[in-house]
């Protein structure tokens, strides 16, 4: 009989600390498995950011890193041109990505660094208690939002990853989401993918995943997926970007 | 019998203690443009890649810091340097360094200051340098050279320190010593202590995963990782105080200055001797760990000689047990006190 379904080797066997309906477990789980089926386990440095995922490397079985807010892909940078050999991915927020972050962001991908980035996208600062990120929605009601988004004042949500698609240095750009089940299975497809070309030196490679925060939204785990497939996905369109 | 000739170099500070990094084994370089450094980044652009190593030009100054925290915890030597506006730019880096513990060099050759200040030498950024200058209860050590060939010498001594303790380790210049040219004989044998890296990030092949990281969520645990930090700062302060001593014997009054300003208070010292006074010189090479030791046997009086306004006087002050007499003279924001200012200074002092 095929074995369907088991734990995977690069997934510590523990309880996650994240709330329910998150997103962040899923990720880690779709992380270690692509770990497994590249076999790459004993050579993948994993960056881990400030934010909701910051203790990603007590789930995560093989090396990680710790990065300072926002400076995922400055450490990653060093740590791949030091060691080639090594398959090197960051795992970042919207505001460690997008907002602290974004000088960082943009010229690991204008070096066009040989790296793998899984960018959560949940439109909201976790960790800090639910204050408007850059990805945040117009009229999208947040801690330092309680009005709603107003473009006027906070602007528009910052498409980065269209942006960064601009880049030559920039191979590959997916959008994906994890509202469903068939939304997972392009997910992981779309991060092996992004492991795989580093793996073949294809270069920078970037995956951005809609992910829901349930807490900070302030809805139940199931209205927000279904807030991901009806309001989301029309700021953030998924699909290949490049 | 013909002596054997010492090859020398015309170099600047700056790019001695460039040279003396990549001879000391410093394979990673990551720096972002700033006057009075840029020979330094400038020289590592040309040669670290040629050498074998790794060469990045950084978006800013806060990726710097990051990239050599990146390649730290690989395990490779690794270093960053810029100005006082950089370097206060580095300082969260410089705090997950040390929360880290990794090994990394930091050069900070001093300009005026504050603000963009300007580009002159200055030694203002004592109390950043001394005093941890990031977040939380950390030390770096901190080496202060006063010559070319000193910024070159002590490089292998400030990756070994790095290894050694697990420790960020910075060079403080200024700006004259880094744009200064002097003859360095760079035939100065290089002993690159070899540590035992076993935490570094290489992969977990046929061993357990390794974890780089400065968070301790659970009560007590960081307290617990503080009190180790404090038990190292104990060691480097038991075991690696630096400093020189000029004529201090028999003085009745001791000159206190380090870095470029101590060569101006060394010249002062030898014209004051010529004209008969018992006067000496205490040059601290290591700010970080203060050289305490220097002060056991405390003279009547100090004169402490700074290109800032009352910062080294403080450390001066906290290692003399007894009251002694401690004079002041300073300036800072580009000019600094001349042989003549100083001996005037140190006459009143001396007959008052
Ligand atoms: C320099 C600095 N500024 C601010 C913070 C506080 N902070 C921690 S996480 C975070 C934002 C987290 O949001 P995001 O990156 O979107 O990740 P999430 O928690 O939503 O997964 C902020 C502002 C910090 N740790 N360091």
């Amino acid at each position: 009989m095929d074995k369907i379904y088991t734990h995977p080797r690069a997934l510590r066997k523990t309880v996650t600390h994240y709330c329910p309906g998150c997103g962040h477990g899923i990720l880690h789980r779709i992380i270690a498995e692509v770990v497994d089926e590249l076999a790459i386990r004993e050579k993948v440095i994993g960056i881990a950011p400030v934010g909701c995922a910051v203790i990603a490397y007590d789930y995560w079985d093989f090396d990680c890193s710790e990065a300072a807010h926002g400076r995922a892909l400055a450490v990653a940078t060093a740590i791949k041109r030091v060691r080639k050999e090594n398959i090197v991915f960051t795992y970042q927020g919207d505001g460690d990505l997008a907002a602290i972050g974004t000088n960082e962001t943009i010229h690991a991908a204008n070096r066009g660094e040989n790296l793998t980035v899984i960018f959560i996208n949940n439109a909201i600062y976790g960790m800090t208690g639910g204050q408007m990120a850059p990805t945040t929605l117009l009229n999208q009601k947040t801690a330092t939002t309680p009005k709603g988004r107003n473009a006027q004042l906070q602007g528009y949500p910052l498409k980065i990853s269209e942006m960064l698609a601009l880049l030559p240095g920039v191979k590959y750009i997916e959008r994906t989401s994890l509202h469903s089940p068939q939304e997972i299975i392009k997910t992981k497809k779309a991060i092996k993918q992004a492991f795989l070309n580093q793996v073949e030196n294809i270069g920078f490679s970037l995956v951005e995943v809609l992910s829901p925060c349930p807490t900070y939204w302030g809805i139940s785990p199931s209205q927000s997926l279904n807030w991901i497939r009806d309001t989301m996905v029309k700021e953030f369109p998924l699909g290949r970007i490049k | 019998m013909r002596q054997k000739s010492i090859k020398k170099i015309l170099i600047s500070g700056n790019e001695a203690i460039a040279e003396g990094a990549i001879r000391a084994g410093c394979t990673f370089y990551a720096g972002y443009p700033i006057t009075p450094q840029n020979e330094l980044i400038g020289y590592m652009a040309e040669h670290m890649q040629d050498r074998g190593g790794v060469f990045i030009q950084a978006e800013s100054e806060v990726a710097a810091i990051n990239m050599v925290y990146g390649a730290a915890a690989t395990g490779v030597r690794a270093m960053t340097s810029s100005s006082s506006p950089g370097v206060s730019l580095k300082q969260e880096g410089i705090s997950y360094i040390a929360g880290a513990e990794l090994p990394v060099v930091i050069v900070n050759i001093m300009r005026g200051g504050p603000g963009l200040g300007n580009i002159w030498p200055g030694q203002s950024d004592y109390f950043q340098a001394t005093r941890g200058g990031g977040h939380g209860d950390y030390r770096c050590i901190v080496l202060a050279p006063a010559n070319v060939q000193e910024c070159y010498d002590m490089m292998i001594l400030a990756f070994n320190l790095a290894d050694q303790y697990r420790n960020p380790v910075l060079i403080l210049g200024d700006a004259m010593l880094g744009q200064m040219m002097e003859p360095l004989n760079t035939s100065t044998k290089f002993v690159i202590k070899n540590v035992d890296k076993s935490w570094a990030l290489t992969g977990c092949k046929d061993r357990k995963p390794n974890i780089v990281k400065s968070f301790y969520m659970v009560k007590g645990d960081l307290e617990k990782f503080n009190l180790k930090l404090q038990k190292k700062y104990e060691a480097l302060q038991a075991k690696e105080e630096r400093w020189e001593e000029f004529l201090v014997k028999d003085a009745k009054l001791v000159l206190v200055a380090y870095g470029s300003m101590a060569r101006i208070a060394k010249a002062a010292v030898k014209t004051l001797r010529l004209k008969g006074k018992k006067v000496g010189l205490i040059r601290p090479i290591t700010l970080w760990p203060f050289p305490k030791q220097a002060f056991k046997k405390p003279k009547d009086k100090y004169l402490v000689v700074e290109m800032s306004y009352g910062q080294l006087i403080e450390d001066v002050k906290l290692s003399l047990s007894v009251n002694a007499q401690v004079g002041f003279i300073g300036r800072a924001g580009g000019g600094f006190p001349s042989e003549e200012e100083i001996i005037v200074k140190a006459n009143k002092l001396y007959n008052g």
